[in-house]
């Protein structure tokens, strides 16, 4: 590229550059960057970091936020090797009703939240028709408890893993996994060491897409989770329940607390991701 | 030993390097069948079921009761709304994205993304504080008797920001890949902006707009968390559909919550017979978008 003066925008005779810049900045402007900018103002401007931190620093406060990073997380890295395993299964296994799993595999995506929510609930529920026999077998309740908080979340993030991981297996080339077996290794050896290297970094953006999905997630969980303050009350429920005793201050705390340490986990995960794409080289 | 070469009755299958042993792949497959007949068809058959508990004449009438018609209406109005501003924001930012050479792109691209990393439910308290009765624009609003938060503006503004990078992610990889030969080629040709657009563009992105759309839609008629916080739930004036299912569920009408989201899962399930055959049928023009 040769030098040139400095310029927003390299010239072109392509037309449409006002009406589709403008037409992006505004609605990006007012959608998204206005809001967060009146978030962050109402909490660090008029409310104070100070008095953010009193109100966060609460036990309630910090159970719902421990347990909201905590599902996602457990959630999450089920998704991750389940959806490692699927997408494996998927692209290459052969066996009837495949397409249609295959579709299937979108629901998440496609069915509401709230669907979701009442219809895991009601399958799960101690009287369900899984909640009985597992009640009955494992003597463990699974809605009303943490663990249908997972359910929830893994049912919300489960196409995540899937969809990333899919088409970097669809174009691995079997000539390495030959060699491989050429130079004795086991076929075990083979995924270990030759294939789940190539598939970590696509796996990690599913993981992180996942976890960002249900670390807020709202709708599936508040039906299944029993919403008992400090032990299955979720944040984003901490937030409406503020916001229902129009306590703006403290829903706006937790509110960026949330996104704080969402941000600081994604963050890590896009670290790791580059030094895993650098240790494979240029994938 | 004799020197003919004694061939053994029954040869061992072969199999290829490449794959695993049969009883393995098996175990996974059912492995996988089971996760997900507990996890995804368990639900959506539970739905149907709850529904019909009582019968079809009362799952119906369930339905054509006031406040659910309303929800159903309004939930309508709200995707008839947002899908079509959604769609042009989508095309507007990935012509400006992929048709020009700017700086800070990536940035940009990144902010576009990042109503998918922020709760729904926070996205509804962007609106309420921004909006809301008590901040200064809201309490103008209000006197003004144009209210944003608690009334159909609001549910919009909160749907656009959940709804905000499905039309501009599909699109933007799919018109990086087609580059800008074929558009340079009928602006040489005479043609106006606006006609290239409409006659080089577009037929190339409909597919991949038409995907979009039909996720941007599910989205917009399934929101839950956000609608909720913003809409005040009015009931029978800012309850979506999804609302409704929560507050029939509280009130112990299962059926009524249940035939709701029987009509969601519904839609759920054209949406996504509608992509499947996308995939299927125009898989070419989708391949950027579809797999990230």
């Amino acid at each position: 590229m040769t030098t040139r003066p400095f310029t927003l925008r390299n010239p072109t005779p392509m037309p449409g550059w006002g009406l589709s810049f403008g037409i992006m900045v505004t609605m990006l402007s007012v959608i998204v960057l206005m809001p967060m900018a009146v978030l962050l103002w109402r909490g660090f401007a008029s409310f104070g970091a100070a008095e953010m931190w009193a109100v966060v620093n609460r036990p309630r406060v910090w159970s719902a936020l421990a347990l909201s990073f905590r599902a996602a997380l457990v959630a999450s890295l089920f998704n991750l090797i389940f959806g490692v395993l699927l997408a494996w299964v998927l692209v290459r296994y052969r066996f009837p009703g495949k397409r249609l799993i295959d579709a299937a595999v979108d629901l998440p995506f496609a069915l509401p939240t709230a669907v979701a929510g009442i219809a895991l609930t009601a399958i799960y529920a101690p009287n369900g028709v899984l909640g009985t026999p597992i009640s009955e077998v494992f003597g463990v309740r699974v809605a009303y408890t943490e663990p249908g908080i997972w359910i929830a979340l893994i049912f919300v993030g489960l196409p995540f893993v899937v969809r990333t991981v899919q088409p970097v297996i669809e174009e691995i080339d079997r000539e390495t996994e030959e060699a491989s077996a050429t130079l004795g290794a086991s076929r075990l050896r083979t995924l270990n060491h030759v294939v789940l290297p190539m598939l970590a970094p696509a796996a990690l953006t599913g993981f992180a897409l996942a976890l960002a999905r249900s670390v807020g997630e709202y709708g599936s969980v508040i039906f299944i989770a029993g919403n008992l303050p400090n032990v299955t009350e979720i944040a984003p429920l901490l937030i409406v329940i503020r916001l229902e005793e129009f306590d703006y201050d403290g829903a706006v705390a937790i509110a960026i607390a949330m996104l704080a340490i969402s941000f600081t986990l994604l963050l890590a995960i896009n670290l790791i991701q580059i030094w895993s794409r650098r240790r494979m080289g240029a994938v | 030993m004799t020197d003919t070469l004694t061939i053994p009755s029954r040869p061992r299958a072969f199999r290829p390097a490449t794959t695993e042993p049969p009883v393995i792949r098996r175990v996974l497959i059912g492995v996988c069948l089971v996760v997900l007949t507990v996890l995804l068809f368990a639900p959506l058959i539970a739905v149907f079921d709850e529904a019909l508990r009582q019968g079809w004449a009362f799952a119906i009438a369930s339905l054509s009761e006031s406040d659910a018609q309303s929800a159903i209406r309004l939930t309508l109005m709200v995707a008839a709304i947002v899908v079509p501003v959604n769609a042009a924001f989508g095309i507007a930012a990935a012509w400006a994205i992929t048709k020009f050479d700017w700086r800070g792109k990536a940035w940009v691209i990144t902010l576009i993304d990042l109503p998918f990393s922020v709760s729904p439910v926070v996205a509804g308290l962007l609106f309420v504080l921004m909006f809301g009765a008590n901040s200064a624009v809201g309490a103008w609003l209000v006197a003004s008797g144009f209210p944003i938060v608690s009334a159909l503006p609001g549910i919009v503004l909160a749907t656009l920001f959940i709804t905000f990078p499905f039309v501009a992610r599909e699109l933007i990889p799919v018109m990086l890949e087609q580059g800008r030969a074929e558009e340079e080629a009928a602006l040489t040709l005479g043609a106006s902006g606006w006609r290239t657009f409409l006659t080089v563009t577009l037929p190339n992105i409909r597919w991949a707009l038409l995907y979009g759309v039909l996720l941007c839609n599910a989205r917009a008629m399934g929101e839950f968390g956000a609608v909720a916080v913003v809409s005040g739930k009015i009931r029978g004036q800012t309850t979506t559909m999804p609302l409704m299912i929560e507050m029939f569920y509280n009130e112990y009408l299962s059926v009524a919550a249940f035939t709701m989201a029987a009509l969601l899962a519904l839609l759920a399930f054209v949406t996504l017979t509608l992509k499947t055959a996308l995939e299927w049928r125009y898989a070419d023009q989708l391949a950027a978008s579809h797999r990230h």
